[in-house]
């Protein structure tokens, strides 16, 4: 198939409609107001229903009563504007709802600014919510990779049932890139039944109940283990990564998003100076791929693991438990809507080997 | 033997956790049997709050959602949406709707979301304790007001049913109270008049119950319907504050 050259906020609403969403709520910020412009004009023409909410807080409640009723559904926001969905999102993790919850970063804390940052990593891996719960989070680094994951955020949403972020910076979110429409789109009559869901009893079946509330501590207790075993066998199954250039490589950066592409560049200026370098590029966020990044570590080649995000250090946290101690661990960042050059990220690297 | 009077079928039958003298327990009949009476019991969707009525989910016999607290005109949104040919309603206390939740009630009415909305007002917090409610009426005590609600300090009782009216989306909007049979039938009429303009898809209803709290005004549930009747109603007159079916006639 040809390509297309798509903006990525767009290029993300035209993969959910793809994917069979047919039920957006959300509310204007930047850098992601193209994704409600887009699903505004689009999804009448496929029957689908578009609100645009009052504030984010009701949107991701509209989310949750939309979830309820069956729907595949989703809501995209920034930053500040994610903050205030974290109710929510702590609501349908309770309820066991799917959706997908799309984060265009921006540079925080608070109002920050509009520019691409990537500050909101502890708040999308550790839960902004209340109460012990996790999100799947894909990182996806470019627009292809974006509308690749799409298809597959709401379908692990359904077979779980929990909410997946796909976690963007802004500059993603605004950058536009020649695309393929690799997978075919998904129906929603084809979709699997949800039997739990809120759709009226029809006076055939006890009523569907749409709950996070558990008074009694014991049955709390149980229902909180049973999200725990759910979790374990989203780590088991779920983790994605990528490794460019990792076999035998003196450095290893790791990043997502944006910084893995900058840290490919870095790469780049380091091969001319004779030094190795590969990139370790997470895919998912949660769960993250621990394991396959100690193995890489483990490598007698390697000397240093550097990390690059768009923040003050956050994923550097992820970074450190997965090599355990077996490599130094340093990290470069830049935050605030400051993006770190390739040049920069190379001389922490050799900051990182001594030279 | 003939039966006079039995569980309506809109019911579960599990018991209810509310006090003694509560008026909850009317209300809930109330709607109960509107939607056992219109049919469409197996269509309907109800939306619990935060509050007394935490548990709604579990009385009412037909599907149910939880809510965040003052959330549930926007999870009534998301459901209505996606399944506009089903009944869809709210079941909320004052701190829920007209406290934490006054931007999603407003904008749901704003809207002309074709959803039902019952409100419980009485002007107080009961599942927390007694503390003060928007709804509180200037004088009265509560346990963050243990000297009384000072308008001074913080204002004057809310008037949703009045507020709300205002709006153009909203298609039906009365206060009621359940003091007395009479009182009680009128209740069911206004709910099931607001039932049945969802039906019709003429756009948002809400029906405000005045009702009691013994335990936390410090009252028997005698004495509580006296109170709301001598207190209550001056600062919350009952009455019809919008019908969009009255200007057609």
């Amino acid at each position: 198939m040809a390509k297309e050259l798509w903006k990525g906020n767009e290029a993300i609403a035209e993969a959910a409609i793809r994917a069979g969403c047919r039920c957006y709520f959300g509310y204007p910020i930047t850098p992601q107001s193209e994704i409600p412009e887009y699903m505004s004009l689009h999804m009448p023409k496929v029957g689908g229903v578009f609100l645009q909410s009052e504030s984010e807080i009701a949107a991701i409640n509209m989310v949750y009563g939309a979830s309820g009723a069956g729907a595949r559904v989703m809501t995209s926001s920034s930053s500040p504007g994610v903050s205030l969905k974290q109710e929510g999102i702590s609501y349908m993790c309770g309820a066991e709802l799917p959706g997908v919850i799309v984060n265009v970063m921006r540079g925080g804390p608070g109002l920050g600014t509009i520019q691409p940052a990537q500050g909101d990593y502890f708040q999308a891996t550790r839960g902004g919510g209340n109460g012990d719960y996790r999100l799947i989070v894909f990182a996806p680094a470019n627009i292809q990779e974006v509308v690749d994951l799409m298809q597959e955020a709401f379908e692990l949403a359904d077979q779980y049932r929990m909410p997946v972020m796909m976690l963007l910076d802004g500059m993603i979110g605004q950058m536009m890139e020649p695309i393929e429409w690799k997978k075919p789109p998904v129906s929603p009559d084809d979709l699997p039944e949800k039997p739990w869901a809120t759709t009226g009893t029809k006076e055939g079946r006890a009523p569907n109940i749409i709950n996070s509330l558990f008074i009694d501590p014991e049955a709390c207790n149980v229902h909180n283990k049973r999200l725990e075993e759910k979790y374990r066998r989203v780590i088991e199954s779920e983790q994605r990564y990528e490794t460019n250039d990792t076999d035998g490589a003196e450095v290893i950066f790791v990043a997502y998003g944006t910084p893995a592409r900058l840290a490919r560049a870095a790469a780049g200026l380091l091969e001319k100076e004779g030094i190795k370098a590969g990139v370790f590029r997470p895919v998912t966020v949660w769960p993250y791929p621990y394991e396959a990044l100690h193995e890489v570590s483990l490598q007698d080649s390697v000397k240093a693991i550097v990390t690059v995000e768009m923040s003050t250090g956050q994923m550097v946290d992820d970074v450190r438990i997965g090599v355990n101690g077996v490599k130094p661990v340093s990290f470069i960042g830049q935050a605030g809507g400051v993006i770190p050059t390739p040049r920069e990220v190379a001389n922490a690297a050799l900051k990182a080997l001594g030279r | 033997m003939a039966i006079v009077y039995r569980r309506s079928k809109g019911l579960t039958d599990v018991e209810t956790h509310y006090c003694p003298g509560c008026t909850h327990g009317i209300i809930h009949r109330l709607v109960a049997e509107t939607l056992e009476e219109l049919g469409v019991l197996g269509k309907t969707i109800g939306v619990a709050p935060v509050g007394c009525s935490v548990f709604a989910y579990d009385y009412f016999n037909c599907d149910m959602q939880e809510a965040a607290h003052g959330r549930a005109p926007a999870v009534a949104t998301g459901i209505k949406r996606v399944l506009p040919d089903k009944v869809v309603f709210t079941y909320q206390g004052d701190g829920d709707l007209a406290a934490i939740g006054t931007g999603e009630i407003t904008h749901a009415a704003m809207r002309g979301e074709n959803i039902t909305t019952i409100f419980v007002n009485n002007a107080i917090y009961g599942m927390t304790g007694g503390q003060m409610a928007p709804t509180t009426l200037v004088g009265q005590r509560a346990t963050t007001a243990p000297l009384g609600r000072d308008k001074s300090h913080a204002g004057s009782p809310i008037r949703i049913a009045e507020m709300l009216a205002t709006l153009d989306g909203a298609a039906y909007i009365e206060r009621v109270t359940v003091t007395s049979p009479a009182n009680v039938m009128k209740a069911k009429r206004a709910i099931k008049k607001a039932f049945e303009l969802q039906l019709e898809g003429r756009g948002f209803t809400m029906i405000e119950v005045l009702s009691t709290c013994p335990t936390n005004w410090g009252l028997t549930p005698v004495k509580a319907l006296e109170w709301l009747n001598e207190n209550m109603i001056p600062v919350f007159p009952l009455g019809v504050y919008k019908d969009i079916t009255k200007k057609e006639a």
